[in-house]
């Protein structure tokens, strides 16, 4: 019944639509049309998935298939090899939102309109192949594809200094991605050969014991070109300048698509496939993503820019996915998981709300905003639940991933993971400080500028948009189980082969 | 007993009324957002009304003890098999008295506001958050699980900062928003640390199960005891650390400077969270894990203890010195939640050792009365005279006589004069601290005194003084044509029920009803030990008349006779310089701008470096690309030149 090639197909054939289309309303509503068509599969795929569990099908990756994509016999096997867990169905539901919304977002992009709306949609195809795969050779595919739109888009539709941020953001994710690639290739040249063939496939290098000195060598490889695309500390540098140039859709894929792809790809590939390295590199892994927390999160409170603010902030935030990761505790994988689908949506609905204050201002630097929650009060209620959600407030999805990280890292007894945690624990007061300070100085307060009393408050696709994105931000905070219930079997499969590391 | 849908309806009937309000009645049906709120709280009201009724008198207690018993628990966010937060409603007695103390003070606050918010702009989305703050208060008092408690105690206070920034354009009401929020999430990191640790040892977030693991000689007691961290056992550091949320949001002192501040909110929103729910939340928080604090780990309970006479002592001097009346009021507020701190701290666990546990919930009870119906006084006076000032007041009581006689009696409460309510707390609290601890005896009598005199300071100088002249006043219209000052009806009633219940609220078996381990306990009234307090608390007032009842120069000659303690205290003992200083300075000069500057120049720098040595690098070796094949020739001889050479002599 479900397919997982027509989440790739969906986009393709929207992509060519578009090129096809005759003017930029068609474009547009193609491209609406794809992604909601896009969302429909991937609603679908969820339902399914659960009810699919619920009736008892525990393999591990449901809805294979396998064919030869690039083969030559006895020197190289690479398949398109597709199926899901409940960790890529999350994110794929993540993803099909993120996309939705974004176009949404850009209804009023009017410069190059068919270009822009191609390469949004090439990257999203990018995204939902990545997730999909279990080969890891066309999961690297994938990979590569979501990032050159990345370059395009900023270095195009961007804002301030572009073509330099466009550059230094293409280049860092291609230097992450080089990076996995070795890494991946170190890999296949020590997978055991089953007749004189090496294997690129996911779920059976999972299931080999790579020797030990190769995992040395390949994960912190394979961490590390991941880490760069989830900004872990100090490659992270790309996600302030990117962010803040590229135009408001393009940050919300960046932040909410992209740097998922990283955190996933440590969790999925570096960590899963290389247990016994992950325990002997985790304490560096955790020392990265505390300095991450903390750091971004001080970092934070001296921005003066609303884009750079969420940039810094979703460095602190996104530190929490590799925490949670480096801990190794089923909890705090789950948490981690928990967090990326969270900070995809939440970051989301930050940066199009920022959008849309910008649209309207044509300034994102919060001193010269303020009381904008009289002239744009729909705007500003988003704008804030964004930052609530942030902040973790009870109710709202940050605060279910962050309270999840904190129990399962505190389950590691020594005092180094304890330290971590509580100064991991501790960047929720910075944040709120952050928080606190963007929100009151933009939102609240006497009105700036006597243009601002002019503004029409959102419209029907930024209304749109925002409500989405808060559906899920809601659906999570308020019912965390049916998340917890999608992700946890899988990240118990995870654990189960990180547990091998420890024995051994 | 109520069924349990009835029961869940009580927290749940304000959120309806809340989302119902911010989804459409805001925009559709705004004036009669506030009827249909206070109507949703009604609602909750009678129900907390009947579960209250039911359960302490047709339930009764089971073999001489009122039993906790779970109404409702969903589970919410699981764990592990063991280890979740579950949404749940747990009844005992001290969580039944709050549900009728919220509910009770909220619909006043409610009713009161239909007259009070009348014509503001923003009037239904006030009440759509005081729907979502009662409906955090409830389900924080509900909680019958340690992290849901932390939920709901995180929702509160995002409530407490909408509200106090409710008047959004006024810069001064933003900063103390901010500064609540922050001060409290602060506080908030302890509890959180707090809950790790527990639940790390005792392998639950379950308050019943918690409870039980740690107070029972478990494998989990003696793993919690046997832990130390600098020299103190591991259980008493999450005490302590959960103790500091509980300070924070109680507003003890060193955490307290964000309450004066809180009063930019409207004057309806102090009364209901800056005095007689939020803020008391911590009081309720050590109450519910009174147990293992008194059982388990008494040095945590010094801390309590200490912590709250200090924070009522120089809260009491504080107020002294304060002109704005809201000011006062909320340094009362710090200064009466810190004797029922103190009151937990000295007490025992069980039968007549608890005595000052139920003496602490008590006082948590008549004092969210009194000071309930003090701050909706103080805001008809606001409402009337359009100042908060206490030197732009006097000889209201002509103007105002019911809020006047109202007020007297709210003051007569906190003073600790009988037959009013407070008095009956204050006596238990004090009886408990003798039996407890002589030296915390002795300082909370001083501030009884303290007490009765800056109250009585603030009744003179509001109602008697000098003569009141309303159309000498700026704002000389509306109200003040009229021939006394009094709001509405919807102002004057809850202003009149709460008098009564200040006077009423005393008489209550509370001993019977609300103790440590639910067993009833039996106070004997001893007139030989009640006459000191209230001849200190009537000197207190004799004092206070005799500097305010007429303008004189008295108060400040006195003032000028300790001139440096005075300034001292008029400006708070510059405790908030010294936080200006930590999180200016420190925070952000020292900390945030050079990791800001670290990321710029020092990380991103060596990226950029890195780039442009790639770039002269290339620049460099670009020339060697010539395109002429003569050249490349040249190269090709050397090289094979060069290998031949090598191999010849390697």
């Amino acid at each position: 019944m479900i397919n997982l090639s027509i989440l790739i197909l969906i986009p393709l054939i929207t992509a060519v639509l578009v090129l096809l289309s005759q003017n930029a309303k068609q474009v547009k509503w193609v491209a609406l049309l794809g992604s909601l068509v896009q969302l429909g599969y991937s609603s679908l795929l969820m339902k399914t998935f659960m009810a699919d569990r619920a009736a008892g099908n525990t393999a591990q990756m449901l809805y294979q298939s396998k064919t030869t994509w690039f083969g030559v016999p006895n020197v190289l096997q690479i398949d398109y090899f597709v199926g899901v867990d409940g960790i890529s169905v999350a994110m794929i539901m993540l993803t099909a939102i993120v996309v939705f919304t974004g176009i949404l977002i850009s209804w009023n992009v009017e410069r190059m309109t068919k270009e822009f709306f191609f390469l949004l949609v090439l990257l999203s195809l990018g995204a939902y192949g990545f997730f999909i795969s279990l080969d890891l050779f066309a999961m690297f595919f994938f990979l590569e594809v979501a990032v050159i739109p990345k370059f395009l888009l900023i270095g195009i539709w961007g804002s301030g200094k572009k073509e330099y941020s466009a550059m230094k953001l293409a280049l860092m994710l291609m230097g992450g991605s080089a990076l996995v690639l070795i890494g991946l290739i170190g890999l296949y040249y020590n997978t055991q050969t089953l007749g004189g063939q090496h294997t690129y496939d996911l779920m059976q290098i999972a299931k080999m014991h790579i020797p030990i000195e190769t995992q040395r060598i390949v994960f912190p490889l394979m961490f590390l070109g991941f880490g760069v695309f989830t900004a872990i500390f100090p490659f992270h540098t790309w996600a302030p300048d990117g962010h803040s140039s590229a135009p408001t859709a393009a940050s919300m894929f960046l932040a909410g698509i992209s740097m998922k792809l990283g955190g996933y790809g440590c969790l999925r590939v570096a960590t899963y496939l290389m247990p016994e390295a992950a325990h002997e590199y985790s304490m560096y892994i955790i020392v990265l993503s505390t300095i991450a927390i903390i750091y971004g999160a001080f970092a934070t409170l001296m921005q003066k820019d609303l884009k750079y603010i969420n940039a810094y902030s979703s460095v602190s935030h996104c530190g929490f996915v590799i925490f949670g990761i480096g801990m190794l505790t089923k909890t705090s994988v789950n948490g981690a998981v928990m967090q990326m689908v969270s900070h995809g949506l939440m970051t989301a609905l930050f940066f199009g709300a920022i959008g849309m204050i910008y649209e309207r201002t044509h300034t994102r630097l919060v001193a010269q905003l303020g009381g904008l929650l009289k002239t744009i009060p729909f705007i500003i209620t988003i704008f804030t639940l964004a930052g609530l959600c942030s902040l973790g407030l009870p109710g709202l999805s940050g605060f279910v991933a962050e309270m999840t990280v904190f129990m399962g890292a505190w389950q590691n007894p020594d005092t180094f993971s304890r330290v971590a945690t509580v100064l991991a624990c501790s960047s929720i007061v910075v944040t709120a400080v952050y928080i606190l300070r963007a929100v009151g100085a933009s939102a609240m307060g006497p009105i700036k500028n006597e243009h601002y009393l002019h503004f029409k408050d959102a419209a029907w696709n930024e209304r749109l948009a925002s409500l989405t994105l808060m559906l899920g931000i809601l659906a999570i905070g308020i019912y965390p189980f049916w998340l917890t219930n999608l992700i946890a079997p899988d990240t118990q499969i995870i654990m189960e082969n990180l547990t091998r590391g420890l024995i051994k | 007993m109520l069924s349990p849908t009835l029961i869940a309806l009580i927290p749940l009937l304000p959120v309806f009324s809340f989302l119902l309000i911010a989804l459409g009645g805001k925009k559709y049906f705004p004036n009669l957002c506030g009827i249909l709120a206070t109507l949703a709280i009604l609602g909750s009201f009678i129900l907390s009304a009947t579960v209250a009724y039911e359960y302490f008198f047709q339930l009764g207690p089971t073999a001489g003890a009122f039993k906790p018993t779970v109404a409702v628990s969903l589970q919410w966010l699981p764990f592990s098999p063991d280890v979740s937060i579950d949404m749940g409603i747990l009844l005992d007695p001290i969580s039944v008295m709050m549900l009728v103390v919220v509910t009770l003070i909220s619909l006043m606050v409610h009713f009161y506001s239909l007259g009070y918010m009348k014509g503001e702009t923003r009037y239904a989305t006030f009440y759509s958050f005081l729907g979502l703050f009662t409906f955090s208060m409830l389900g924080l008092v509900l909680s019958s699980n340690i992290f849901q408690i932390y939920a709901f105690w995180e929702l509160v206070g995002v409530s407490s900062f909408l509200l106090i920034g409710f008047y959004f354009d006024k810069p001064s009401a933003v900063a103390a928003s901010k500064k609540a929020f922050i001060v409290t999430r602060f506080a908030d990191l302890g509890f959180l640390i707090g809950i790790l640790v527990l639940a790390y040892y005792s392998g639950t977030l379950d308050f019943q199960t918690l409870i039980t693991r740690l107070t029972t000689p478990t494998d989990q007691l003696h793993h919690s005891m046997a832990a130390t961290f600098m020299g103190c056992s591991a259980l008493s550091w999450g005490l302590a650390l959960v103790f500091v949320g509980g300070a924070g949001k109680s507003a003890m002192f060193p955490l307290h400077i964000w309450l004066p501040d809180a009063m930019e909110g409207p004057t309806p929103v102090s009364a209901l969270i800056h005095a007689a729910t939020m803020v008391v939340a911590g009081v309720y928080l050590v109450a519910r894990l009174f147990p293992i604090f008194a059982i388990s780990s008494p040095a945590s309970l010094d801390i309590v203890a200490w912590v709250g006479i200090t924070s009522s002592f120089i809260a009491a001097i504080v107020a002294c010195t304060q002109t704005d009346i809201k000011r006062v009021l909320a340094y009362s507020t710090m200064s009466q939640i810190g004797y029922m701190m103190f009151a937990l701290g000295v007490s025992g666990y069980g039968g007549e050792h608890g005595l000052g546990f139920m003496a602490s919930m008590f006082h948590l009870f008549t004092h969210a009365m009194f000071k309930a119906l003090l701050f909706l006084g103080a805001g008809s006076v606001i409402h009337y005279v359009h100042s908060n000032d206490m030197k732009d007041m006097g000889g209201l009581r002509k103007h105002m006589p019911i809020t006047h006689i109202t007020f007297l009696v709210a003051c007569l409460a906190i003073a600790g004069i009988p037959p009013f309510a407070g008095f009956f707390s204050k006596e238990e609290i004090l009886t408990a601290a003798y039996h407890g601890n002589k030296a915390i005896f002795g300082i909370a009598l001083v501030t009884a005194a303290i007490t009765a005199f800056y109250m009585f300071r603030l009744y003179f100088s509001i109602f008697w003084s000098k003569d009141f002249h309303p159309y000498h006043t700026e704002d000389g219209h509306g109200a003040h044509d009229a021939h006394h000052g009094e709001g509405p009806f919807t102002m004057l009633l809850p202003l009149l029920i709460l008098g009564l219940l200040s006077i009423g609220a005393g008489f209550l078996p509370f001993g019977r009803l609300v103790t440590s381990d639910g067993v009833a306990i039996v106070t004997e009234f001893n007139p030989g030990f009640s006459a000191g307090p209230v001849l200190l608390a009537l000197a207190g007032i004799v004092l206070a008349w005799s500097f305010y009842k007429k303008q004189n120069n008295a108060p400040d000659q006195v003032a000028g006779n300790i001139k440096g303690f005075y300034t001292a205290a008029y400006h708070k003992f510059y405790i908030d310089e010294v936080y200006i200083f930590i999180t200016r300075k420190i925070v952000f000069n020292l900390i945030g701008r050079p990791a800001a500057w670290f990321d710029r120049n020092i990380v991103d720098g060596t990226i950029n470096l890195i780039a442009s040595l790639a770039e002269i690098v290339s620049f460099l070796i670009r020339k060697i690309q010539s395109g002429k094949v003569q050249v490349y020739a040249l190269y090709f001889m050397f090289g094979v030149l060069g290998f031949v050479l090598l191999f010849m002599f390697w």
